[in-house]
């Protein structure tokens, strides 16, 4: 991922300020600076207009390297400081970068680091499956942890209160009412009408990123496809890529394209779900049920060309586990000119119905100004115009050799994220037939290389949610060391909490499906 | 609305019969004709007709809540064997439980478990569910949903397809509890 022109110019401004030392990585722009400035760069990042992207940190020996990763035009810059075991701290971002905010305290329960500063700094990931000073990612901390019987709830959380007249709190999940992910909200309202919501998350951690230590590539890619399941190729292919990266391999242009058809199927797949549910959320069930009838006959297509209906494993370290047929090249085009007159039947149902434009106009509404502040990515963004898309600002194998048209819309509200879905929807459809076109002969997969002990990737797609980012280091003898995915989720997920501001309690299932943000993604 | 009408008649009705015709690795067409048959009548007589489930994910990746989700599409339309999703465990027969139970899930599940009155069925459903899966046993997760509550059936798959889980469910009821 090369960064485009802006690096040198923000580093000649900020060079009075900050030392920073380019430090020399395949594939990745690395900035390493003294932990003490680590704030004082998140301040002129951001009057650069730099995006925060991604944070992270890796124990190795006895320093731990915080990292964090920031976006302009394309061009991605992965900052690093090293501070030492025995005083673990440094200032935080997040009092600049409101989407730092998790991640720093994520960082801060798992690895035991302090960010001075922090605007928040309550536990995030942590409830009560390990205890207080006990942090899991360090190296010394046994994966198997030191577990009691029955894990406790966690009953003390310190949740944010209100007070008054006719204030009320209503607290929901962790177990949910529908088919859903477990996470708890928690409601302060008046009457029917939101005052506040706050989101704790945290529920569905399983531990992915200490699992993930000592795996061998292709173990990581199963573990990688299984971060989120509604996310299988995305994940993976952003944690092959980074693998990739670090062993020097480079995938067959076939292998490539048959990746770009795998992750826009599931775009695709995930969209029309999703347009259907949020039209079941208000009680419009033809859409509904038109779309999930698409979405099981889309989803037949994958298991018999590709073996799996949400395509699980199909992409491995080196390239791809899966061929493309003539005959399944054909069988996906046909299949793609029966959908398109499909949705345009079905979307014009839709556009022109009162009791839809009623429910989803104008509600569940999220500024261009608040979505920037949390750096919100995928269709989130894009419908709060916020310009944004991996696969046209650092286009990576095989969308360097098509023009990817990137919907945008403003308005901000439910509606809007429903046509961005539908024009996405429309855009992947055209994608894939171009791949298709330019498929030749040749390689599935390449050999792999043993990477060097120490050596790193950087692997940024755009999955159907938004931009993934994934971070991989080796150890010795083709094992992993730190594997960690930035699911589009975490970024999004403070959104909903200001989205939902100022609209109805009934309305929250259907603000919530319109972001739809990964649990499983968001807690790891 | 026109539209919405034309729509919906030129769609025609899409259910299928429980035939294995598109999924022929899934098994044998007649035998899950005649489960099918044989299950509706237990569900008629033990449960007057129908039975409710109550779906908890206890920490999967949400890949097996999206073909649970297909369960109720119209070409499985699970509903017309009397098998339907509820809101509330007190509401349930039947948890259908998936995802390696998460620590931090295990309590939530207890409680739902106790919630659910008996008599009480419980599916561990996925590999997670079944053995753990790929998360396994750690300082996170618990594992399998048998390390938490008592199972009655496990539907293997990862995930498994709504096919397998009607088997599954199905199959469950001609268990003598």
């Amino acid at each position: 991922m090369s960064s485009s022109n802006w690096t040198a110019d923000f580093l000649s401004r900020i060079s009075a300020d900050i030392r920073v030392d380019c430090i020399d990585v395949p594939s990745i722009t690395l900035w390493q600076i003294e932990s003490r400035t680590w704030r004082r760069f998140a301040e002129l990042a951001q009057q650069q207009n730099l995006r925060w992207a991604a944070g992270w940190a890796e124990q190795l020996d006895k320093q731990f390297f915080v990292n964090s990763c920031f976006e302009k035009q394309g061009g991605y810059v992965l900052l690093r400081t090293i501070i030492d075991e025995t005083n673990p701290e440094l200032p935080s971002q997040a009092t600049v970068y409101p989407a730092a905010n998790r991640s720093e305290r994520h960082t801060q329960d798992m690895f035991g680091i302090r960010f001075i500063g922090h605007p928040d700094n309550r536990r995030w990931t942590r409830h009560q499956a390990w205890i207080e000073n006990n942090y899991p990612l360090r190296k010394d901390f046994p994966v198997q942890g030191a577990p009691v019987g029955i894990t406790a709830p966690d009953m003390h959380y310190p949740f944010i209160k209100s007070h008054g007249a006719g204030v009320y709190e209503i607290p929901v999940g962790p177990v949910h009412a529908g088919i859903i992910e477990p996470g708890h909200f928690r409601f302060q309202a008046v009457g029917e009408l939101i005052l506040n919501l706050e989101e704790r998350l945290g529920y569905v951690h399983k531990g992915i990123e200490k699992i993930a230590e000592g795996r061998t590539p292709e173990s990581l890619a199963k573990l990688a496809g299984r971060v989120s399941g509604d996310t299988t190729v995305g994940h993976c292919w952003a944690a092959c890529m980074a693998m990739e990266q670090a062993a020097g391999v480079e995938i067959p242009p076939r292998a490539a394209l048959i990746r770009g058809i795998l992750a826009e199927r599931e775009r695709v797949a995930n969209h029309m779900g999703d347009i259907g549910a949020i039209c079941n959320d208000v009680a419009f069930v033809f859409a509904q049920m038109q779309f999930t009838r698409l979405r099981e006959l889309w989803l037949r297509t994958n298991a018999t060309v590709f073996g799996h209906r949400l395509l699980m494993d199909r992409i491995v370290p080196g390239g791809v586990d899966c061929d493309l047929p003539d005959a399944s090249c054909r069988l996906i085009k046909k299949e793609i000119a029966e959908l398109r007159t499909e949705l345009t039947e079905v979307i014009l149902a839709m556009d022109l119905n009162s009791s839809l434009e009623d429910r989803l106009y104008t509600a569940g509404f999220l500024s261009e100004q608040t979505a920037a502040a949390f750096g919100a990515v995928g269709y989130v963004g894009r419908a709060s115009g916020q310009d944004r898309d991996v696969r046209r600002d650092a286009p990576y194998a095989p969308y360097d050799r098509v023009t990817v048209k990137v919907a945008l819309e403003n308005q901000g509200d439910i509606a809007s994220r429903v046509w961005i879905r539908y024009k996405e929807i429309r855009t992947a459809l055209r994608l894939i037939e171009n791949f298709i076109d330019k498929l030749a002969t040749g390689e599935l997969r390449s050999e792999w290389r043993t990477p060097e002990a120490g050596s790193e990737g950087l692997g940024i797609v755009e999955g159907w949610r938004g931009e993934i980012i994934s971070h991989i280091r080796f150890d010795a003898d083709n094992k992993i060391a730190r594997f960690y995915p930035r699911d589009p989720s975490q970024l999004n997920w403070p959104a909903l909490e200001k989205l939902v501001l100022n609209n109805i309690v009934p309305d929250f299932p259907v603000c919530n499906k319109s972001l739809n943000g990964s649990y499983s993604g968001n807690d790891l | 609305m026109l539209r919405i009408f034309k729509k919906i008649l030129t769609t025609g009705i899409v259910t299928e019969r429980i035939s294995m015709r598109s999924h022929a690795e899934h098994g044998n067409e007649d035998e899950l004709e005649a489960l099918g048959i044989q299950i509706k009548r237990h569900i008629d007589k033990r449960f007057s007709g129908s039975i409710a489930i109550r779906q908890v994910d206890a920490g999967s990746c949400n890949g097996c809540e999206l073909e649970i989700h297909a369960l109720n599409n119209p070409f499985y339309d699970i509903e017309r064997f009397g098998v339907h999703f509820v809101a509330s465990p007190r509401h349930a027969d039947v948890l259908l439980v998936t995802g390696p139970v998460s620590r931090h899930m295990q309590t939530a599940l207890l409680r739902t478990y106790e919630a659910t009155p008996n008599p009480k069925w419980v599916v561990a459903a996925g590999d997670c569910a079944a053995c753990g899966g790929e998360f396994g046993v750690s300082y996170a997760s618990c594992g399998a949903v048998s390390n938490v509550i008592p199972v009655d059936a496990v539907i293997p798959g990862c995930p498994p397809t709504p096919v397998a889980l009607m088997k599954g469910l199905l199959g469950l009821m001609t268990v003598e509890k």
